[in-house]
């Protein structure tokens, strides 16, 4: 058995497999073995679903042995975030309350992933129903690492599945992004992750977080994968009443068109942190200057490639989103946790309750972990009907703001016809579980630069985009606009394809490097 | 001191659409097993998302046309939060900032003819809740329910008393079942009542605290109930004391009202849009259409009835209470082409009766109006006695044969040849010394009993009236 072929893209395994060259038994062999070794120190998934595994990539070889048709993800062993329902597989949302959980239906992305022939192989960790920026708000611990550094978060809140697929735990993975939840993991991890347009992915099937800003997408170690498994995972579903009647291009071609005259901008707002003190004032606080030089150099790289960089491009309801983001994920979040009342499903407290709504709140006292409590609290008073104007429709009104900063410079008529913006993925690298030498206001701040497009409802994709001084992966961003995933993927792919982001750095020469070092203390990919 | 009361009337209309408000689950499941009738969606499954029925909207917009309402173009649906065991999602998803429909009426006419026009506020869709029922000390849930759609019509205070309450009700009861929205059964809870009561001094200018009574599901109840919340209120008004702004339950089977909570306790919903859910936007174009599918109205025809068939306002109410009903009366009469009055005899007498007998709805009859049209026109045309027409009815019910097949396959043709009449006259008569001698002592009106005979004898088929002529000349 041939260990190295873990390291291939989801691309290039699907054609081994398809071409006979390997089978998707042994790939997934050798995927669980690499689990074996590295989840004990990753510590990415809650559930590993073998038998059902070797059941599929079974399925699919003997598919390719009768000669019958298969998916473009043929054989590719992938994971799932623990928010997407697996029938009869548990699915916990990382909360205590739904522990031991066997959903009785597959979530649409599941679905669209075993149509194109994907082997499921886990279910990954994640913040208690992706509410946190680290995956430290798990029932289910130890939390993921860092895989650069065991000291340091994942990120979050699909930090399972961003470990996993740097330490090469399955080929690719589904994750959710609500405020940040694919790309800022993505980021820490080194690796690629792309939050869709809102309604461009099915969301049927995935536990709610805040309804009107969860998007599904993938993580991958390559731009290439990225845009393969939104072939497979965007379209219209008639049982996800946001999702568009938009046609679906082809990704991967549509990555690969010319960028010359691509006008891509960058914004001073973007390269800031705008905290909000305690007196209402807003005052500007630095980012990492190693996140702000790699994306000049990303800037740079784009230029010399044929496109146009307008810098300077004014984002100046950016610094809303962080506060705004506070009181409406809370207040969806509150609502959509309503249901978790230890009665249908999941977990009931064991706790001698005495009537109904005594056993909803021992239910709910014993399941949810304390962020989800805080969250729900929080909610719960910022909804109430005195304050509805106070908090809800002002932050309502901050969101359509922020929006209109993104309807300005896409405009195609208007003052900058941007078709892309550059942008950080976060002002940090992956910090200390500790918190040491990690400036406290960056850490607070690390959804500022992606939760603004889950507001506005538009694509970003996070790709490495170097390391920092200390080893750590820096990510930078593309955002697009409404449904304009090719654009965002073009864009990464030449940031990506140019080999420049960082030297040696290239999440596709991954195949090349030696197999046998540990995927800890040094980047993987070195 | 003389009180008057004011109410306001919620009621909630189970639409008759073939799925449930947002998932694809049957809607109707009267008489299925608890819990076999539900999915992801109306179970409140975590990752289910609701979609919204678009016959649910075209039923909710024909309703709102109905009772003369303005149609928002755009509507949204908003989430109620409340935590109940049958409540799976832990809130309802109902219309609350911009509902579908908004003002209107419903003219109500009372016993003594006067019309009380009764204002409408506003007109939402929502999803219904599952049931609850207690089985020693046991809760038991069943979601079969969850999910159906519904519309809730909330009037303005227009009503004054427990019987202009129960002449509303009854009257959208028949409105509903009239445009097709709704079975508008109260004892399948496919309509059902909350209402708002205060009193207050004839003559005050402010109008009393108000109690709001959850859960009247027959006219019965409403008249009750009502009357007791006034009794209730003038009582505590007399003994000097304030009302208090109770959410009162009446209890249907010891037929009395129950205190819920009072005021304090008030419930905040936290109403917010929700946002699995588009808003749903209508063309002026569709408001339009949808607008001119509504039937006429059953006041409207009962009306036209009189005065353009001349059928007395008896008739015309009865052939009006049902639209498929009164279609048939129509279609019959289009056919037959003669005495109205006529039609609507033989529909009073026997179509009413069969309809009421086997429980078939007019619609839905093997006897369509063309076969009634026919046998009363073989009746005219002397073919068929009417005893036979009669049978005939019963006949075309059972076989769905044409009446004049049947009455051909089976002889029932009217016998009026003289001969063969008084051959049987003849028969009659010698067979019945008796009567024969008592007629002809005195006793005419025996001539009745001959001719019964003669109609026996020819199972209905004599000519009736010859048949009488013979026997008159015989006897005498």
């Amino acid at each position: 058995m041939n260990r190295e072929f873990v390291r291939l893209t989801a691309f290039e395994q699907a054609q081994l497999i398809r071409t006979k060259q390997i089978s998707a038994s042994e790939l997934l062999k050798a995927s669980l073995v690499q689990m074996e070794q590295v989840e004990p120190l990753t510590h990415a998934f809650v559930t590993i679903c073998e038998k059902e595994a070797k059941e599929k990539a079974r399925a699919v070889d003997k598919k390719i042995a009768a000669g019958e048709p298969v998916g473009p993800l043929a054989g590719v062993p992938y994971s799932a975030k623990d928010l997407f329902c697996t029938r009869g597989i548990q699915t916990t949302g990382g909360s205590g309350i739904l522990s031991g959980w066997l959903p009785p239906y597959d979530a649409a992305a599941i679905e669209r992933m075993n149509q194109a022939d994907a082997v499921l192989i886990g279910k990954t960790n994640c913040d208690e129903f992706g509410m946190g920026g680290t995956n430290e708000n798990s029932a289910f611990q130890p939390c993921p690492r860092n895989p650069y550094d065991s000291e340091r978060v994942a990120g979050g809140s699909s930090g399972g599945s961003a470990a996993a697929v740097a330490t090469y735990e399955g080929t690719v993975s589904l994750g959710t992004d609500t405020g940040g939840s694919i790309r800022e993991p993505a980021a820490f991890c080194g690796v690629v992750g792309l939050k869709p347009t809102y309604g461009r992915v099915s969301r049927w099937g995935t536990l709610a977080f805040a309804s009107s800003m969860d998007t599904v997408g993938p993580i991958t170690r390559s731009v290439r994968d990225a845009a393969l498994m939104m072939n497979v995972l965007a379209g219209f579903d008639p049982r996800d009443n946001v999702t568009g009647r938009v046609s679906v291009p082809d990704y991967i071609s549509e990555m690969k068109k010319e960028i010359k005259g691509l006008r891509v901008g960058i914004s001073p707002d973007f390269l800031k942190v705008a905290v909000l003190a305690s007196d209402g004032s807003i005052e500007d606080h630095p980012i990492e200057p190693e996140i702000t030089a790699a994306v000049m150099r990303t800037a740079e790289i784009l230029r010399s490639a044929g496109a146009e960089v307008i810098t300077d491009v004014p984002m100046l309801n950016t610094k809303y989103s962080v506060p705004a983001y506070f009181v409406i994920s809370r207040i969806e979040a509150y609502s959509n946790l309503q249901r978790y009342d230890g009665l249908k499903y999941g977990r009931p407290s064991q706790n001698h309750p005495v009537d109904m709504y005594d056993l909803f709140a021992k239910s709910r006292e014993d399941g949810f972990g304390h962020e989800v409590k805080l969250r729900i609290l929080t909610g719960l008073f910022m909804s109430r009907k005195d304050f509805y104007e106070k908090y809800y429709l002002r932050a309502q009104r901050a969101r359509a703001l922020i929006r209109s900063d993104y309807d300005r410079i896409f405009d195609p008529m208007g003052d900058y016809r941007l078709d892309v913006l550059l942008t950080p993925s976060t002002p940090l690298p992956a910090f200390r579980f500790d918190r040491k030498g990690c400036d406290p206001v960056l850490i607070q701040y690390a959804d500022m630069f992606t939760s603004p497009m889950n507001f506005a409802g538009l694509p970003g994709i996070s790709l490495p985009a170097g390391k920092t001084s200390d080893g750590l992966p820096i990510g930078v961003q593309f955002v697009g606009y409404d449904y304009c995933e090719s654009k965002i993927l073009r864009a990464a792919y030449i940031a990506e394809q140019t080999g420049t982001v960082a030297e040696g750095d290239c999440p596709e020469r991954c195949s090349e490097l030696d197999m046998g070092q540990s995927p800890f203390g040094n980047s993987p990919c070195l | 001191m003389d009180y008057i009361a004011t109410i306001g009337l919620e009621t909630h209309i189970q639409l008759n659409t073939k799925t449930k408000a947002f998932c694809s689950c049957k809607a109707d499941s009267w008489n299925e097993p608890p819990n076999s009738n539900i999915c992801p969606v109306c179970t409140g499954q975590p990752g289910a998302l609701p979609s919204t029925n678009a016959e649910m909207v075209h039923k909710a917009v024909l309703l709102c046309h109905a009772v003369h309402a303005e149609i928002n173009a755009v509507s949204f649906f908003d989430r109620k939060i409340y935590l109940y065991a049958d409540m799976p999602g832990g809130y309802q998803v109902t219309q609350n900032g911009q509902p579908i429909g908004v003002g209107g009426y419903l003219d109500v006419e009372m016993e003594d003819g006067r019309v009380n026009r009764v204002r409408i506020d506003n007109l939402h869709m929502e999803e219904d809740a599952g049931k609850t029922r207690n089985d020693n000390g046991i809760r038991l849930i069943d979601l079969n329910r969850s999910g159906v759609p519904l519309v809730e019509m909330v009037t303005k205070p227009d009503l004054h008393t427990a019987d202009e309450a129960a002449a509303y009700l009854i009257r959208l009861r028949r409105l509903v079942r009239w445009i097709g929205v709704s079975e508008g059964n109260m004892e399948k809870a496919q309509l059902r009542c909350d209402a708002n009561v205060s009193v207050a001094p004839v003559g005050s200018d402010t109008s009393g605290r108000k109690c709001e009574i959850k859960n009247i599901n027959s006219i019965d109840a409403v008249r009750r109930a009502i009357t007791s919340e006034i009794e209730r209120q003038i009582g505590e008004l007399k003994a000097g004391r304030a009302v208090d702004q109770w959410t009162i339950e009446w209890d249907n089977d010891a037929k009395e009202l129950r205190k819920m909570r009072s005021k304090e306790n008030a419930v905040d919903y936290r109403f917010f849009r929700e946002p699995n859910l588009m808003p749903v936007v209508l063309s002026p174009e569709q408001i339009r259409d949808w607008r001119e599918e509504l039937p006429e109205m059953p006041w409207a025809r009962k009306q036209r009835f009189i005065t353009d068939y001349g059928l007395p306002a008896y008739d015309a109410g009865i052939l009006t209470a049902e639209r498929d009903l009164s279609d048939y009366f129509e279609e019959t009469f289009r056919f037959y082409g003669e005495d109205p009055k006529k039609v609507s005899n033989w529909m009073m007498n026997e179509l009413v009766r069969l309809i009421n007998d086997s429980g078939i709805a007019a619609s839905a009859l093997k006897i369509r109006p063309k076969h009634l049209a026919k046998i009363i026109q073989m009746i005219d045309g002397e073919r068929v006695t009417p005893a036979v027409g009669k049978e005939l009815i019963n006949l075309v019910q059972e076989s769905g044969k044409p009446p004049s097949l049947i009455a051909e396959e089976r002889n029932l043709i009217m016998v009026s040849d003289e001969t063969a009449i008084r051959e049987i006259c003849e028969k009659i008569i010698s067979a019945s010394p008796k009567e024969t001698a008592a007629y002809r002592a005195g006793k005419e009106t025996l001539l009745g009993w001959f001719t019964g005979q003669v109609m026996r004898e020819t199972k209905g088929k004599a000519d009736a009236k010859l048949a009488g002529k013979i026997l008159k000349q015989m006897l005498e």
